[in-house]
């Protein structure tokens, strides 16, 4: 039943008119407990979809700015367990898609089925781990997934070769997440050229699952740019920075600038 | 029969793959299809062969220690990786893979360094071929191994400084593999150790392996065998043990002793003793045992060597230790400083503080006196001059 649910309300969103908004922000930051404060105010500014940032001590894919937010978070004493207390009454106040991005070694310490389970049981609707390969989210973990509903979202970046994103296609359900760039988070501002290119190259291979671009987005601009060929794009360090300077407060002001 | 070499996944037992995000998937994709056949080519064995020989001064001597035999009661080989260039085992590694990566088209090198030996071996064979070099390594480690960071800006390279985590080893690491990411396809990163996401940990080890190869035909030279009793080696990442231990994994009558950093003791919060003190987890890109908190962030090691200082073991290592087939030694910093100056005063050879380490088992282990041991000498004191300096008051 979880699980019906869980596929409608991202296929639900995804189905709908428009562009899809999605943020990303670290759990525990700028403050411990603003992880229900933010998801709130995400949600009625009109934001599409929210990824829960999990907080790990070295995250590799990240830029300054998230690393930053995630060491503070960390000093904050945000945890696994707390989050999920965080968030066990969020389904009461928000219906629009939340995923957890973060590594995978605290998932792994948690343990992998606990946190499947916990996520299902506070209306998580899918997980973002880039350093979980494909081959070994097939082989070992799908199954616990599927049980408890939970989508696995993949990335793709402008160097994966035609023949993995198929692979990555078929292995998917819900979305592919873009990196827009061969890029850590919040490395790139603007996009030329070859991200043009790149997304109307990835377009064009009419994948099952809908596109959603994330990495080097930041305004209007690169919103609009990104979305041009695909179904909507993900905001991360541009956010984090607006909370750094602005604080929780000023999330509207932020979000309308977007749209 | 059991191997304990890795496996056609990239395994080590249960320890090893790539748990990298897909932004590195091309680039070790890349590595992965073409590391085997490259090394196999006639021209690179040459190649390689060639500047072994005549640029590192291989094959480096076997010598038979016989004042710390008599003074520990076994028969005690020391393999000099002390006296190769640049003062350590570590060029053996980046000969290899600087030849690996002209080979695949690259434009730029970088590479992570804690105490800078594999930086300056990096810049080193970077200078030799003229290719571009960025070394990571974290803040607080350029401020204590300044005379490592200048050898490698005399070599050409650029230091950057990790300026994230704890900016020592680890956080070096990790902006290596951000610079990687952020340069998918002009630039090589040099991993120093056995460590991160398949192939690199079999890939350094067999760069590593003409260590147990000379030992083989040396030690049958002088004793009638190519087998020792016992191959003992000093781990942090563990390329220099790889590399000792290489010819013999599969060898059940050469024992294997593993010597890890257990700082100021293992149980103090200041270790650096990862087979007493990890778990199961994932760090840079590799699953392996390594030293973390219940809810999964990597915590910071301690030991008064650098080269020691790091939260993880290659997952070789993690499997040696799980399967029983390594026997794991963890040795205090004082233990290891008193080792050091013995063996200076006993040898006349003033070995790193990493490979100190080695020297202390004597006081945890007793040998039959008519053991063979092979002890590693991964490298050699000048690098560590202060720190002794400072410790002993010299």
């Amino acid at each position: 039943m979880i699980q019906h649910k869980t596929m409608n309300r991202i296929a639900d969103k995804l189905g709908q008119e428009g562009k899809i908004l999605s943020i990303y922000f670290t759990a525990g930051y700028p403050s411990l407990n603003d992880t229900e404060k933010i998801i709130t105010t995400l949600a009625e500014n009109g934001v599409d979809m929210i990824e829960i940032g999990l907080p790990f001590s070295d995250p590799l894919a990240d830029g300054p700015t998230i690393q930053a937010s995630s060491t503070i978070a960390l000093k904050n004493g945000m945890h696994s367990g707390l989050l999920f207390d965080q968030l066990k009454d969020i389904r009461s106040k928000v219906d629009i898609p939340l995923i957890i991005m973060g590594y995978f070694n605290p998932v792994l310490q948690y343990g992998v089925e606990e946190f499947c389970s916990k996520c299902a049981e506070v209306g998580i609707d899918g997980l973002i781990l880039p350093d979980l390969p494909l081959d070994v989210y097939l082989r070992e973990y799908k199954e616990i997934f599927d049980r408890y509903g939970l989508l696995n979202i993949f990335l793709i970046t402008p160097q994966t070769s035609e023949e993995r994103i198929r692979l990555i296609d078929d292995a998917s359900n819900g979305f592919i997440y873009m990196v827009s760039s061969a890029s850590t988070t919040g490395a790139k501002t603007g996009f030329g050229e070859e991200q043009t290119s790149y997304f109307q190259r990835i377009a064009a291979m009419k994948l099952k699952n809908p596109l959603i671009v994330g990495f080097g987005i930041s305004n209007s601009e690169t919103f609009s740019l990104a979305t041009r060929n695909t179904n909507g794009a993900i905001i991360g360090s541009a956010f984090i920075k607006h909370l750094t300077e602005k604080g929780v407060a000023s999330i509207s002001d932020f979000i309308k600038r977007i749209r | 029969m059991k191997s304990y070499q890795v496996d056609n996944n990239g395994y080590y037992g249960i320890f090893g793959g790539a748990y990298i995000p897909e932004m590195l998937y091309p680039n070790t994709e890349e590595l992965r299809e073409n590391y085997l056949s490259i090394m196999e080519e006639p021209e690179f064995k040459r190649e390689f062969q060639q500047l072994l020989q005549d640029y590192v001064g291989r094959p480096t001597p076997l010598y038979f220690a016989k004042n710390l035999s008599e003074e520990y009661k076994a028969k005690i080989y020391l393999k000099r990786e002390d006296l190769c260039h640049t003062g350590a085992h570590k060029v053996n590694n980046t000969i290899g893979q600087i030849l690996l990566a002209k080979r695949l088209g690259k434009k730029r090198i970088i590479a992570e360094t804690g105490a800078g030996q594999h930086g300056v071996a990096t810049a080193t064979v970077c200078a030799l071929m003229g290719i571009e070099c960025v070394v990571y390594m974290g803040e607080i480690d350029i401020a204590r191994q300044a005379p490592n960071v200048a050898r490698m800006k005399m070599l050409g390279a650029e230091v950057k400084p990790a300026l994230s985590g704890s900016r020592t080893l680890k956080d070096a690491t990790n902006e290596a593999i951000r610079d990687w990411i952020n340069n998918p396809v002009d630039t090589h990163y040099i991993i120093g150790s056995v460590v991160g996401p398949h192939p690199y940990p079999d890939m350094v080890a067999r760069f590593q392996s003409v260590i147990s190869e000379e030992i083989q035909s040396q030690l049958l030279e002088k004793e009638g065998s190519c087998n020792p009793d016992y191959v003992i080696a000093c781990v942090g990442g563990g390329s220099n043990a790889a590399g000792a231990y290489y010819h013999y994994l599969d060898n059940p009558e050469v024992g294997i002793i593993a010597v890890e950093a257990a700082g100021k003791g293992i149980y103090t919060g200041e270790s650096a003793a990862t087979s007493a003190l990890g778990k199961v987890g994932i760090i840079h890109g590799s699953k392996t045992l390594l030293m973390q908190t219940d809810d999964g962030q990597i915590t910071e090691p301690y030991s008064i060597s650098a080269g020691l200082d790091y939260p993880g073991v290659g997952p070789m290592h993690a499997n040696l230790f799980q399967s029983g087939r390594g026997e794991f030694i963890s040795i205090t910093d004082k233990e290891a400083m008193d080792a050091g100056l013995r063996v200076s005063q006993l040898e006349g050879i003033i070995p790193a503080i990493e490979t100190s380490h080695a020297f202390a088992i004597f006081k945890h282990r007793e040998f039959n006196p008519d053991d063979i041991l092979v002890i590693n000498l991964s490298g050699r004191g000048d690098k560590d001059l202060q720190t002794y300096i400072d410790y002993f008051d010299l």
